[in-house]
């Protein structure tokens, strides 16, 4: 086929582009994968049982409040690196500082501890399996947000692939703050954020496979 | 890689190849003795290549909206430019220029949703067409590891400048090993010229299905011909 005919066969019939279509992925992506997580967290790890009560406290909402702030930075990152030649611009900010954020508050914690005492709070009771359940939750909101990712057109295709990763990964540990019992900034700065980095880190790996077109 | 830098460089894409011809007489004089002529020259320049956005992005935006005329006289003109872009980019592939040329439209077309107007044309095309290139020197990079040195000299041989702008791989052939879902609603709305209606009726699928036929089967195609390289 020659050229002209490509550009022929383009045009012809083409049809008006449906504005909000991309938005309207993303949200059904992350909808079905938050589902996913939800009956995968109920049947595998079980709802807390002080969650009606836990749910009037504060420190409970600004544990909600962390991956919930990653994630919202890691769609508008990812959103942007779906557009050739736009910048990720301030969304970078808005995924680092819930950390840097959680890291502030956790210095705080184990600043007025005991000496002693440090330790045993930042371990927690969960910390071996905290970073694995939180992988597992991913299970279902990974592949979600790469079908969503693939509609769009990343040319940084690691870099995006890590930021669909992390987008993944925060949307299953909002799922996951209704089953952990860990109510510490000390065990969240750590072993959340190293739950919610390994699927980041398999993003980055797949991502050059998976996201190419 | 130096073909990665050099085109990062060169932010002005295609534009100023041809834009350089129009420029070249009135200014060939006074480049070559007066002074400041480089900075008029380069003022110059970039009001040119202002000019190219605005225009090739009038043309895009009603594409957008469905203005088929408007998008195919933006697609011809970025075919232009594209070529002139790619043959100095490439030289040592010219066979390979119009392929990527294909490749590219292909690509822009079934990105065009992810362009924003409040963005400027040029570094979205830019980043598309920059995007393919690299795809290709990665591909080229593999399968010239493989090759025997001896198929080299065989090309060599083989090489007659009848058509340079040929391409080598025929999209209309590649169209033929699409499902019917995704080659019918092509064949009938993009190449016929059919509208979605008349196609429905004609294959038996609903409205929203020959539409979804036809953006799946493009992007299919641009998939195959990634796979034939």
């Amino acid at each position: 086929m020659k050229t002209d005919d490509l550009i022929g066969l383009l045009s012809n019939q083409v049809t008006r582009i449906e504005r909000g279509a991309v938005a309207r992925r993303f949200t059904k992506a992350l909808l079905l994968g938050a589902l996913g997580s939800l009956i995968l967290m109920s049947v595998v790890f079980g709802v807390r049982h002080d969650l009606a009560s836990v749910a009037r406290t504060t420190i409970f909402w600004a544990k909600m409040a962390y991956p919930l702030a990653i994630a919202v930075g890691a769609m508008l990152a990812v959103m942007r690196l779906g557009r050739p030649g736009a910048r990720a611009g301030y969304s970078w900010a808005i995924i680092a500082l819930p950390f840097v954020a959680v890291w502030i508050a956790s210095m705080m914690v184990l600043d007025s501890a005991e000496p002693g005492t440090r330790l045993p709070i930042v371990l927690g009771h969960t910390w071996r399996t905290c970073p694995f359940n939180i992988v597992l939750l991913s299970v279902p909101t990974f592949p979600a947000v790469f079908w969503a990712v693939k509609s769009l057109a990343p040319t940084q295709l690691r870099l995006a692939g890590a930021v669909a990763g992390l987008l993944a990964s925060s949307t299953a540990t909002i799922v996951y703050c209704l089953h952990c019992p860990e109510m510490s900034p000390a065990f969240w700065s750590v072993w959340y954020a190293i739950g919610m980095l390994l699927p980041a880190g398999i993003g980055a790996w797949l991502g050059p496979k998976l996201l190419r077109w | 890689m130096d073909d990665d830098r050099a085109i990062v460089a060169h932010h002005g894409f295609g534009y100023a190849e041809t834009l350089d011809l129009k420029l070249s007489a009135p200014l060939a004089a006074a480049a070559s003795h007066a002074h400041g002529s480089s900075n008029r020259r380069s003022a110059n320049k970039g009001a040119m290549l202002q000019e190219a956005e605005s225009r090739l992005k009038a043309l895009f935006v009603r594409g957008l909206d469905g203005d088929a005329d408007a998008y195919r006289s933006f697609l011809q003109a970025l075919t232009r430019h594209l070529r002139a872009f790619l043959r100095r980019r490439i030289p040592h592939y010219r066979d390979d220029v119009e392929d990527l040329v294909q490749e590219i439209l292909l690509a822009v077309h079934n990105a065009r949703h992810t362009y924003r107007p409040d963005e400027p044309l040029t570094a979205w095309l830019h980043a598309i067409a920059r995007y393919k290139l690299m795809d290709f020197f990665r591909s080229r990079a593999r399968r010239e590891s493989l090759n025997d040195p001896l198929d080299d000299y065989a090309e060599l041989l083989a090489d007659t400048d009848d058509e340079p702008a040929q391409a080598r791989h025929d999209i209309g052939k590649l169209l033929e090993h699409l499902p019917d879902k995704q080659r019918l609603p092509i064949v009938h709305m993009k190449l016929e010229g059919l509208s979605v209606t008349e196609t429905a009726r004609i294959t038996g699928l609903s409205e929203s299905a020959v539409k979804v036929g036809v953006h799946r089967g493009l992007k299919a195609l641009s998939a195959l011909i990634r796979g034939l390289r």
